[in-house]
């Protein structure tokens, strides 16, 4: 069973929700946010392994290419440009496709890796916490989410996805079976609730909705939610502790507080996402 | 000139901080390159005065009157996205690979659309914008669009502030590339830091010029001077810290810019901090 957690956009709190929630409910955590990844700060898991993620890059051999230009004519991304005196490469363009090497006559284009940035897996108690991390300056996020979601762990899995709806997100999606939407109560959080709820809807996931520093004078989200025949999992009020906690890198529900409203919340998940 | 604002990641503040300045700058033109969550015209009364399909990208089609089903395509393709014949249209990258090798030319790539762009004309002046379709990439070339949208509306004299995007990729690297300063702002929390270390690599990878604001300082005296003793071993540039404020909230939930309330202390800030900015900028022009 895997549970992607969503947010319209970035800072609703959907990493807090993610590990705290993987702490009541006895879940691993994967933390798909590859550009951004914080949950291990929360979590701090031990005995971390590491992986390279690689992508493949094609390099030309001079001594067979003519420069007749065809790999850079059917390059879709721009990534090969014919110069007077050779191919030349930008990597950070390519997307390992091989469509060069299907074209090139001369056979001269062979493929090669490099890294773009790591899996890394370790342990919190029983659960298994993996993240991706992309490395700075690479563009393409898409290959570290997909080595990270190849396999899974056992048991249930939270997925903390990137923010937004972007393909990023989607590429996660692909391999959730239900989904709980972040938000906040505030005009930002409803506009971009709106939108992660077209796209789980694209994918026919069943879905609830937390909703974060709720405030008792806002019920926007619930009216929604009511209209559109949404589940509310639960609501997570804002407190200068809390605050205070996340920023240091503490876990929320090691506030007696919070730890009963993750317990109300898990139990809420039991009925919506019936598992076992 | 343009300034881009960004952050390591959603929700430190940056797009109520790159309203504010837009709002103090006032001849401004904006664009809105946070296209995940484009917030920015929610504040304003506008109507849009040019609205364009945006193709950012192609997809794999397989007319089924011509295929024999040999697999060829599948078998080529490196991201999985061939499977008995249909193409997932989430996992293809629109290479094309699959469209050379098919012995019957059942395949081919079909452009696709991933965004409306807009030209809004608001009481407060130009907003270039998009809203993507769900679940579309954000591109690179789609911030690059928006922000040649936004000169075309803007001469030399006139200040360009962009929203950048969040992250660390491809949008945030289209948003930065070229642009003349780039305000980052964090948070002073533990992630925050870590975003932040993140973020200005890149700056600095790309060499534009940098400055940071820390917003909220105060909720963590400790992380606020850290980020500090940081961005000082780096030659980055504090040029605002702004304090916690609750205003900010009612601002964002009011739909008017933080820099209309008088006794913010938030605003007495960021006014502070455009002071600094405007210094920068007069100084880069002499
Ligand atoms: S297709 Fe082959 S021979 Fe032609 S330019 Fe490319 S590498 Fe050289
Ligand atoms: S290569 Fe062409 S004919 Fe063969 S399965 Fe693919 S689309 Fe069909």
């Amino acid at each position: 069973m895997n549970i992607a957690i969503l947010s319209g956009k970035g800072g609703t709190g959907k990493t807090t929700v993610s590990t705290n929630l993987s702490t009541i409910i006895g879940a691993n955590y994967i933390d798909c946010d590859v550009e951004e990844p914080n949950g291990f700060i929360f979590l701090n898991p031990s005995q971390i392994k590491r992986e390279e993620v690689q992508v493949d890059y094609p390099v030309v051999d001079s001594n067979r290419c003519t420069l007749c230009g065809d790999c850079a004519k059917v390059c879709q991304f721009h990534a090969l440009v014919r110069t007077k005196k050779d191919i030349m490469l930008f990597e950070k363009l390519c997307h390992g496709c091989h469509a060069c090497e299907i074209v090139c006559k001369q056979g001269a284009l062979t493929f090669e890796k490099r890294e773009i940035g790591i899996i890394e897996e370790g342990r919190y108690g029983n659960l298994i916490c993996r993240r991706g991390i992309l490395n700075v300056g690479e563009p393409m996020a898409v290959p570290v989410i997909k080595k990270l979601l190849k396999n899974f762990p056992t048991g249930i899995n939270l997925i903390d996805c990137a923010p937004g709806t972007s393909c990023n997100v989607v590429n996660s999606l692909q391999y959730a079976d239900s989904a709980i939407l972040v938000t906040e109560p505030s005009v930002f959080g409803f506009h971009d609730l709106k939108m992660a709820v077209q796209l789980v809807r694209n994918f026919h996931l069943p879905f609830g909705v937390i909703i974060n520093k709720y405030n008792a004078e806002d019920d926007r989200v619930q009216k929604y939610c009511e209209k559109e025949d949404i589940n509310i999992l639960g609501a997570i009020p804002y407190r200068r502790e809390a605050a205070e906690a996340y920023s240091s890198g503490k876990m929320i529900v090691e506030l007696p507080e919070y730890k009963e409203i993750f317990e109300e919340i898990a139990k809420r998940l039991r009925e919506v996402f019936p598992w076992n | 000139m343009e300034l881009t604002v960004i952050s390591g990641k959603g929700g430190t503040g940056k797009t109520t901080i790159a309203m504010a300045l837009s709002e103090l700058a006032k001849d401004v033109v904006k664009a809105d390159c946070d296209v995940d969550a484009p917030n920015l015209y929610l504040f304003y009364k506008g109507r849009d005065i040019k609205k364009e399909y945006f193709y950012g990208g192609k997809k794999a089609v397989i007319d089924k009157k011509f295929c024999t089903d040999c697999k060829e395509c599948e078998k080529v393709c490196q991201f999985d996205a061939i499977k008995d014949g249909i193409v997932n249209p989430f996992k293809c990258e629109g290479c094309g690979a699959c469209t050379l090798v098919c012995p019957q030319k059942a395949v081919r790539l079909k452009e696709e659309k991933t965004a409306d762009v807009y030209i809004t004309q608001t009481n407060k002046g130009i907003i270039s914008r998009a809203q993507m379709e769900v679940g579309s990439e954000g591109s690179g070339k789609l911030i690059t669009q928006l922000r040649s949208n936004a000169r075309k509306f803007s001469d030399e004299n006139i200040l360009i502030i962009i929203d950048g995007s969040p992250g660390i990729g491809c949008p945030v690297i289209s948003s930065i590339t070229g642009s003349d300063a780039v305000l980052i702002v964090t948070e002073p929390t533990q992630s925050g830091l870590e975003d932040f270390v993140r973020v200005m690599e890149l700056c600095r990878h790309f060499g534009v010029l940098t400055f940071a604001c820390i917003n909220k300082y105060d909720i963590n005296d400790k992380m606020a001077g850290e980020i500090g003793g940081f961005c000082r071993e780096n030659d980055v540039y504090v040029i605002g810290k702004i304090p916690y404020d609750d205003t900010v909230m009612k601002s964002i939930n009011e739909l008017k810019p933080i820099v209309h309330y008088e006794g913010s202390k938030a605003n007495q800030a960021i006014r502070k901090m455009w002071d600094n900015i405007q210094e920068y900028i007069n100084r880069i022009n002499q």
